[in-house]
């Protein structure tokens, strides 16, 4: 490790968090963009001029926009996330059971997706050209083809309806076991796992078959190592870095984009959250969610270009 | 001991893309005996490489080997199993590659890669190996043997990193050794070494080698016996000295006559200088390449910028064209100030100079026809349409040797190498300029071609009266083509003058290092000047 290292990690991660402190305006703004009034939102039928403007009050929504911002990222950053408009409990209590439920499911869907589509790739550039790889490289292209709601309605009428191998519902409680938790889960896992492989399949497969066309992975063969030794000590380690940014960027949607899938299943996860939140005007709620997303993506790109870093001895070590 | 190792017999070898077979070697026969070294002689693309391959049974993706028998100790590798054929290779064979930059994974430490054959291939432990490795870095002079290993391919130079590649090839003792262009990629001074180091190593251990390399004067130091291919065939063969004082074949005799052509050398002349640099300073971010570079051209006149690469020739001729504006110093052309940015300069300013590249591939864009990439030019800088620029058209193409009803209608990747450097300097000349500059032009070239380009170089500056900047690092083509000489080493000019003053009385020691470092055909060369050294 060097020192010039540390400092590009060092500033990486401060271009991070900068990015993150723009994305908190850019969410605070658009919220101030929707159209319509809070108060009047909740207040409904009954509202009158002065209760509006008494519930303005009470909400702080009659400070001038730049002092709720400051009030609100001074909260987030100490912890304290505020309170729901449309319930009165604290945000924090909402999303947290909502995240671990959205991170479990991204897990489950990244643990089969990740290595099923990195190893299928990988056989693919081994076997470029023949019937393996036409075969793998049609059936991923076809399941990036399709929506997601439609491959996860597909799927509930084959396990759930005509197999009855799995529930077509996933609505997990929080007292549920592993087993009765995996058992739920696995059909929005899997429809996860169709709609983010094929990206990160081809990808490893385009990397590797760069790579393999390289003169060192010749040298390889001419010291007469084994194809599999050839692929995975010399032609990975130097294709990983394009890999692991298809990964992050993968694993990002995992936890950003299941809205769709969360709603097909009935999931209890963030994304159901939010678009229940937003059609209920809570504006803190929706803040809130929007800002864990943005991380979930900005550190997940952040550890892809770090680790892409330290895959390249060239950037690892000193001259 | 003149037991036969290596026997190919009647070898054909094919090569399939797009649905159409061609044949890369044809009927290609040779025999080697322990202990010695074939020199394989031939032009890119004559199948030197693609039989050193063979010998090791080995055939590149969509090719194959066809036909024929490569008899290694007594088996044949044609009809083996892979699996057995692996056990050979890295064991009993092994390849030294013509860039080690590239050859080297990058990802692993040179000692990783050094005793990764004799790991896998089960003919030693760990730290056998690791001291195997280190005891050949040592014979092949590598600085820090015992920890030059554990650094990655990028921290050690390129001359470094061609002899842990033989290294690598070395350590199982295998009976053969194909090294294919080892020192193609090499300036001449780190070539000396390497040559030297790979010589010795295999005459210490007693292996086998077949020698790849175009240049003929490195084949007669390393080589026992040479054989010279063409088009996938061979051509003749012989012991070296035989071969090389009396040559049988048409083909190797232009071979060896390559290195004969001079162009007639003008009279010192006192004119005023047509163009001149002073005091360039130029640096690429912050890293400084040229520290206050002066030289001057006078008209009509040839002028060879030679050095090493990074010695900064190229970027030399970057800043005279104004693709890189110089941070100190000034460019002048007929005493008068050229702006330093091209951006700036007068399309006229842009048009009296201009420039030809090594890579005539890169230069050209592949998309463009012949006619279209030549008559942009034309119209663009002489302001030439229609029937006007036809006409030009078809005199250029004369004037470089090609037909204008056959190549105008083509795409660069229709030409042949030699043809596209034709191209690329009729496009020079479309502008009609006052001041060439040929940037490594025939670095890219076979000898044989090379050497054309060079003599239509010649003609066309003397029928134009065009001024020559001619930039390379070989002192063969210097000593061809140019009238004064400049010599650059890490961006200062070390010497400068008249050809015969600079190349052959020498003052400063680099460049004597430099003159006596290019190879000779005399077979004896090499002992002569580690001898010399020594002493």
């Amino acid at each position: 490790m060097s020192g010039g290292l540390a400092r590009m990690i060092a500033v990486r991660i401060g271009l991070g968090a900068l990015t993150l402190l723009l994305i908190s305006g850019l969410i605070f703004g658009a919220m101030g963009l929707l159209p319509g009034d809070v108060a009047e939102a909740i207040l409904g039928q009954n509202r009158t001029p002065e209760t509006v403007a008494a519930l303005r009050t009470q909400l702080g929504l009659d400070q001038p926009a730049w002092s709720r911002y400051l009030d609100w990222i001074g909260g987030m950053l100490t912890g304290d996330f505020g309170k729901s408009l449309a319930s009165g409990r604290p945000v924090a209590d909402l999303i947290g059971g909502r995240l671990v439920n959205t991170l479990s499911l991204a897990a489950y869907a990244a643990l089969i997706s990740v290595p099923l589509s990195i190893a299928l790739g990988i056989l693919a550039a081994l076997y470029r050209g023949r019937l393996a790889d036409r075969g793998i490289s049609i059936g991923a292209l076809t399941a990036i083809s399709m929506p997601d709601f439609f491959v996860a309605y597909v799927m509930i009428f084959l396990f759930a309806v005509t197999w009855g191998l799995l529930p077509s519902l996933a609505a997990v409680t929080p007292d549920a076991g592993l087993g009765e938790w995996l058992y739920r889960a696995t059909l929005p896992a899997l429809a996860l796992t169709l709609a983010t492989s094929a990206h990160m399949l081809r990808m490893t497969r385009a990397s590797i078959v760069n790579v393999l066309a390289s003169p060192y992975v010749e040298m390889a063969k001419l010291k007469g190592l084994t194809p599999s030794r050839v692929v995975v000590r010399h032609a990975l380690p130097n294709a990983l870095a394009p890999i692991i940014n298809v990964v992050a960027v993968n694993l990002a949607f995992l936890i950003v984009g299941v809205v769709v899938v969360e709603t097909v299943f009935v999931y209890p996860g963030l994304g159901q959250l939010l678009v229940d939140s937003v059609a209920a005007r809570d504006v803190p709620v929706v803040q809130a969610a929007c800002l864990i997303f943005a991380a979930a993506y900005v550190s997940l790109n952040l550890l892809a270009d770090i680790l892409a870093i330290l895959t390249n001895p060239r950037l690892r070590t000193a001259r | 001991m003149s037991e036969t190792l290596l026997e190919i017999r009647g070898l054909t070898i094919t090569a399939r893309s797009g649905g159409k077979t061609s044949t890369l070697v044809e009927d290609a026969s040779l025999t080697l005996n322990r202990g010695e070294v074939l020199g394989l002689i031939g032009e890119s693309g004559a199948g030197k490489s693609t039989l050193g391959l063979a010998a090791m049974g080995f055939a590149r993706d969509g090719c194959r080997l066809a036909r024929g028998s490569v008899v290694f100790d007594g088996q044949d590798l044609v009809k083996m199993p892979e699996r057995r054929r692996r056990r050979l290779r890295g064991a009993r064979v092994a390849y030294v590659a013509q860039s080690a930059a590239a050859s080297f994974n990058p990802a692993r430490t040179l000692l990783e890669q050094t005793i990764e054959a004799p790991l896998r291939h089960g003919l030693m432990t760990r730290a056998e190996a690791e001291r195997e490795a280190i005891a050949l870095y040592t014979r092949l002079r590598l600085p820090d043997p015992e920890t030059i290993g554990r650094r990655y391919p990028h921290q050690v130079s390129g001359g470094q990193l061609q002899r842990a590649m033989t290294a690598m090839a070395m350590i199982t003792r295998p009976d053969l050794i194909v090294f294919d262009e080892p020192t193609t990629a090499l300036d001449v001074t780190t070539q000396v070494e390497v040559l030297a180091a790979i010589r010795d190593a295999v005459a210490e251990l007693d292996t086998a080698a077949i020698y790849i390399t175009h240049d003929l004067a490195v084949v007669a130091q390393m080589a026992d016996r040479i054989m010279v291919m063409r088009h996938g065939k061979v051509v003749e063969e012989g012991e070296t000295a035989a071969l090389m004082s009396n040559p049988q074949a048409d083909y190797t005799k232009s071979l060896w006559s390559v290195r004969e052509f001079r162009a007639q050398t003008k009279p010192p002349s006192s004119a005023a200088p047509h163009v001149e640099a002073r005091g360039i300073v130029a640096t690429y971010g912050d890293a400084p390449v040229l520290h206050g570079v002066d030289l001057s051209i006078q008209p009509g006149r040839t002028l060879a910028v030679i050095g090493e690469s990074g010695s900064g020739k190229s970027t030399l001729a970057r800043v005279i064209s104004g693709l890189l504006p110089a941070r100190e110093g000034e460019c002048r052309m007929h005493g008068e100030a050229l702006p330093p940015s091209y951006r700036q300069r007068s399309r006229e300013d842009l048009r009296r100079v201009q420039m030809i590249f090594q890579m005539a591939d890169t230069a050209l864009n592949p998309k463009i026809k012949v006619r279209d990439a030549l008559g942009r030019a034309l119209t663009r800088l002489m302001g030439l349409r229609g029937r006007a620029r036809e006409e030009r058209l078809h005199q250029l193409m004369r004037e470089i040797d090609m037909d204008p009803a056959i190549h105008l209608d083509r795409y660069p990747g229709e030409l042949s190498g030699g043809q596209k450097q034709r191209i690329a300097i009729a496009r020079a000349l479309a502008a009609e300029p006052e001041f060439l500059i040929c940037d490594e032009v025939t670095s890219a070239l076979d000898q044989v071609v090379a050497e054309e380009i060079l003599r239509l170089l010649d003609r066309l500056q003397r029928e134009r009266g065009l001024t020559m900047m001619f930039i390379t690092h070989d002192i063969a083509t210097v000593r061809a083509l140019a009238d004064d000489v400049v010599v650059m080493k890490d961006g200062h000019v070390v010497a400068a003058g008249q050809k015969d003053d600079v190349l052959d009385r020498p003052t400063d020691p680099y460049v004597r290092t430099l003159m006596e470092s290019a190879p000779e055909m005399d077979p004896a060369w090499l002992d002569r000047l580690l001898a010399s050294r020594a002493a």
